[in-house]
């Protein structure tokens, strides 16, 4: 008993300040890419390199659309090895409330030889179908201040949350992340949030796919069982996007092919501090600590 | 029939073989010296594979098929079995007539191959005679009439969706019996299976399980993919083996195109797998005790698996070690300050360890919870050919990097700790042992890893060769096999995690037990599902 009591002591505290304090992360770790777009002289290598389809290109009438979808990145890296315009960063908060934000794309005229000749100025038409209409825009300046004011309470007296993790179909990657969650290291429940045991104690889905053709009636009834209001949190490569194994017989593709995602949490498997920034997004509490 | 190539290891079984059987085989192939295939016809299985765990303590490790139609107009048949002590594999290959698609079970004599032949007759619709249960395992029960693994099966055909549950468990009767389902979707952060417990009171009668809810055709999969993409597939069948996996991968390819990894990577994978080892043995140990509620000393395992990961990050650029294997070596060579990195973690942890242990040993609440529950008696792990930790917690003396080296297994000293008792507390003694073992293992490699390059080339695959990969992973041994087609591109890869083979252990491991020690029970196994669902 003392002796357990003593160990606990003389650890003392190991918990990350992170939000507060920026995410500790290695400056060898792979985040997301960074493309130099206005350098970029060929996708054609970096789309051939990648394995999950991340990146990827559409030539027409001497154009060429070249695209990266960081929801289906797995950090790899091997785009960067084949093409100098493209660097790994060892930023890994990239979650995003919309899944068209995390597409980006640029449009280039094609050379002879097939590689970009320039840039074409303005946004790139991107072809996606967001999972569900986004938001009502903010009509009057009265209700901007209202949703301000109201954000600003959430941080401030922020309310706890209850997650039900649900393997949808994962290698189990995602999940030795998540439950490094409940460690001491980074503790979750420092900001009242408990994973709980059923669907029915929960605010919040925390779901990892890609979702099989064998889970997707049980993530739909776990969906079904979780009282509303209630949100759901894609995680990894495979349940925002798919991954590697994307969408073939036995398997239904990214989670908001089944159900309505909230927020996405790319990584392969998404580091905790990645999976932290992702679920207080989802509560509006990402800036928890820094005001 | 030339025996040459042969290892010298591995003749005198080969000998035997071509005395015994040599009337009845059609050809010989040695690809490898420790690597020869059989081919005959399917009526020679049972007795060849008796003879050889007769004779030779040979025993079976992977039944599978390939879909060799377009080749040869005929399904082939592959029994592969391990001679530990002759370092060596042999493989019978047998072909089935698509006209008649049927073969014989041999899991009446052999219970480890129950799964693995319903997995061959699902896959591939060859249909099992004389099976003791040949119902539906890998697709569940409500899946048409469909082989996905055979060739004229497309990887994106679209099948109706999943309607509900159909598969009829067995019943179990009597007075005060009680059915305790369980999952898919567990209560932990775990993944998806399903457990049916038969219960009178408390204790266990019998249980049922249910696996391949997280079947993600990847075995498909690899068959479209060219092999550098497919070192990314091959980490993502098991997360917590990514490196092993995917390492088991490059290794089959190495093998095919006889390349071998250069002395430095073989060094450094060697060292990721001891990593991969130790963050997985450490939050193992930790989650046994939160499973007996002493969670404490699992705050304490996190933290130090925190550390490893943290380390794996600084060596790999991923915490799973993602992205480092690669064919032909290792992607990324470390400098001086990555390997002063790895020998001060190693001295870092080696007391915090030894304290963490102390805490649990000195806990005597744990160790009444953990000794004598889930029991997996040494003959009953020998019949389900039982592998990996809990094979070694149950009197099965063996390791892949003892008796197959690979990577730089060779260039260490290994100690492999064998238990007989077979309960809880001896498959957390033996990854205590494991992790210790690790240490040294990491710091011997660490001393004196060799300079050079850390990436051998490997061009465009010759077509039709086969080829098996393996590596001991931390749960147990993982075996890639290959046959590879024209174009840079793979006809077949079958892949083998400890998992599969473990699973059926926990029915018998956990009867007479009582319902709440499950989780510790089945974490003291903690089996991949992904890996054995794939």
């Amino acid at each position: 008993m003392f002796g357990i009591l003593g160990k606990s002591l003389s650890t003392g505290i190991v918990t990350t300040k992170y939000p507060a304090a920026p995410p500790k992360v290695s400056i060898r770790a792979r985040g997301r890419p960074e493309i130099d777009w206005t350098q970029w002289k060929d996708a054609r290598p970096a789309a051939a390199a990648c394995p999950t389809g991340a990146i990827s290109f559409q030539d027409a009438g001497g154009h060429r659309t070249a695209r990266f979808d960081l929801a289906q990145c797995i950090f790899c890296g091997l785009c960067a090895d084949a093409d100098p315009a493209i660097r790994m960063t060892n930023r890994v908060e990239c979650a995003a409330r919309d899944r068209a934000s995390l597409i980006s794309a640029a449009r280039y005229k094609l050379g002879d030889d097939g590689a970009h000749r320039q840039l074409v100025p303005g946004p790139a038409p991107v072809a996606t179908e967001p999972a569900r209409p986004p938001a009502p825009a903010v009509s009057s300046p009265l209700e901007s201040i209202g949703r301000q004011i109201q954000q600003r309470s959430r941080l401030i007296f922020g309310r706890s949350l209850h997650i039900r993790e649900v393997d949808a179909g994962s290698c189990n990657g995602c999940e030795i992340e998540i439950a490094g969650l409940n460690s001491p290291v980074y503790d979750i429940e420092r900001f009242g949030i408990h994973f709980v045991a059923s669907p029915r104690h929960a605010d919040m889905l925390l779901v990892t796919g890609p979702v099989t053709r064998n889970m997707e009636l049980a993530l739909r009834k776990t969906y079904d069982a979780t009282p509303e209001p209630r949100c759901v949190v894609a995680v990894g490569a495979c349940g925002c996007g798919g991954g590697i194994f994307g969408v073939n017989y036995a398997t239904r593709g990214p989670v908001d092919a089944v159900i309505p995602v909230d927020v996405y949490v790319p990584g392969c498997p998404p580091n905790p501090h990645a999976l932290l920034h992702g679920i207080l997004r989802a509560i509006h509490r990402e800036q928890w600590g820094r005001i | 029939m030339n025996l040459d190539r042969v290892s010298p290891d591995l003749r005198p079984i080969a000998e035997d073989i071509a005395r015994r059987f040599g009337n009845r085989i059609d050809a010989w192939d040695t690809p490898r010296p420790n690597e020869v295939y059989v081919h005959a016809s399917m009526d020679l299985a049972a007795g060849f594979c008796a003879h050889l765990h007769r004779r030779w303590n040979v025993r079976l490790i992977a039944v599978f098929a390939d879909d060799f139609r377009n080749e040869g107009g005929v399904f082939h048949l592959y029994y592969a079995l391990a001679a530990d002590a002759a370092h060596g594999f042999v493989f019978l290959r047998a072909p089935v007539s698509p006209d008649t698609p049927q073969f014989t079970s041999l899991a009446n004599a052999i219970p480890a191959l129950n799964w693995q032949e319903r997995e061959v007759q699902d896959m591939f619709g060859l249909k099992l005679v004389g099976h003791p249960n040949p119902r539906r395992c890998a697709l569940h029960d409500d899946w048409p009439e469909v082989y996905p693994l055979r060739k004229d099966f497309g990887l994106h055909t679209v099948l109706p969706p999943f309607q509900g549950e159909r598969h009829k468990f067995r019943q179990v009767e009597g007075e005060g019996v009680f059915q305790v389902p369980v999952g898919p979707v567990h209560a932990g952060i775990i993944e998806p299976g399903h457990f049916l417990f038969s219960v009178a009171g408390e204790p266990v009668l019998y249980l049922q399980l249910r696996m391949f809810y997280v079947h993600k055709g990847a075995e498909k999969l690899f068959e479209h993919l060219p092999p550098p993409h497919a070192v990314r597939l091959a980490e993502s069948i098991s997360g917590d083996s990514s490196f092993a996996h995917a390492t088991a991968f490059c290794h089959a390819i190495e093998r095919a195109a006889n390349v071998e990894a250069p002395p430095r990577a073989r060094g450094i994978r060697s060292v990721c797998l001891e990593l991969e080892r130790i963050y997985n043995h450490v939050a193992d140990i930790g989650a046994i005790c939160t499973d007996v509620a002493f969670v404490t000393a699992h705050m304490h395992a996190m933290r130090l698996k925190e550390a490893v990961l943290c380390a794996c990050e600084e060596l790999t650029g991923s915490r799973l070690l993602r992205g480092m294997a690669c064919l032909g070596g290792v992607r990324f060579d470390w400098d001086a300050g990555q390997i002063a990195l790895l020998r001060a973690l190693t001295a870092r942890l080696r007391p915090e360890f030894d304290s963490l242990v102390e805490l649990i040993d000195g806990s005597s609440s744990t160790r009444d919870r953990l000794e004598t529950t889930g029991i997996l008696q040494p003959k009953v792990a020998r019949d389900l050919g039982v592998v990996g930790i809990a094979g070694r917690a149950s009197g099965f003396d063996h390791d892949l990097r003892r008796d197959f080296p690979h990577a730089a297994y060779d260039q260490v000293k290994i100690s492999v700790p064998v238990y007989q008792a077979g309960d809880v507390k001896h498959r957390l003694q033996v990854r205590v042992d494991e992790v210790r073992e690790s240490f040294s293992i990491v710091e011997q490699l660490a001393a004196r890893l060799p300079a050079g390059p850390v990436r051998s080339e490997i061009g465009e695959l010759p077509a039709g060769r086969v080829a098996l990969g393996y590596v001991e992973g931390w749960r147990g041994e993982i075996f890639h096999w290959i046959r590879t087609a024209p174009g840079n591109r793979l006809a077949r890869c079958k892949i083998k995690d400890p998992s599969l083979q473990n699973w059926p252990a926990l029915s018998e491991a956990i009867l007479g037990n009582i319902v709440p020690d499950f989780p510790v029970v089945n974490k003291s196994f903690n089996l991949s599902y992904s890996g054995t669902d794939r």
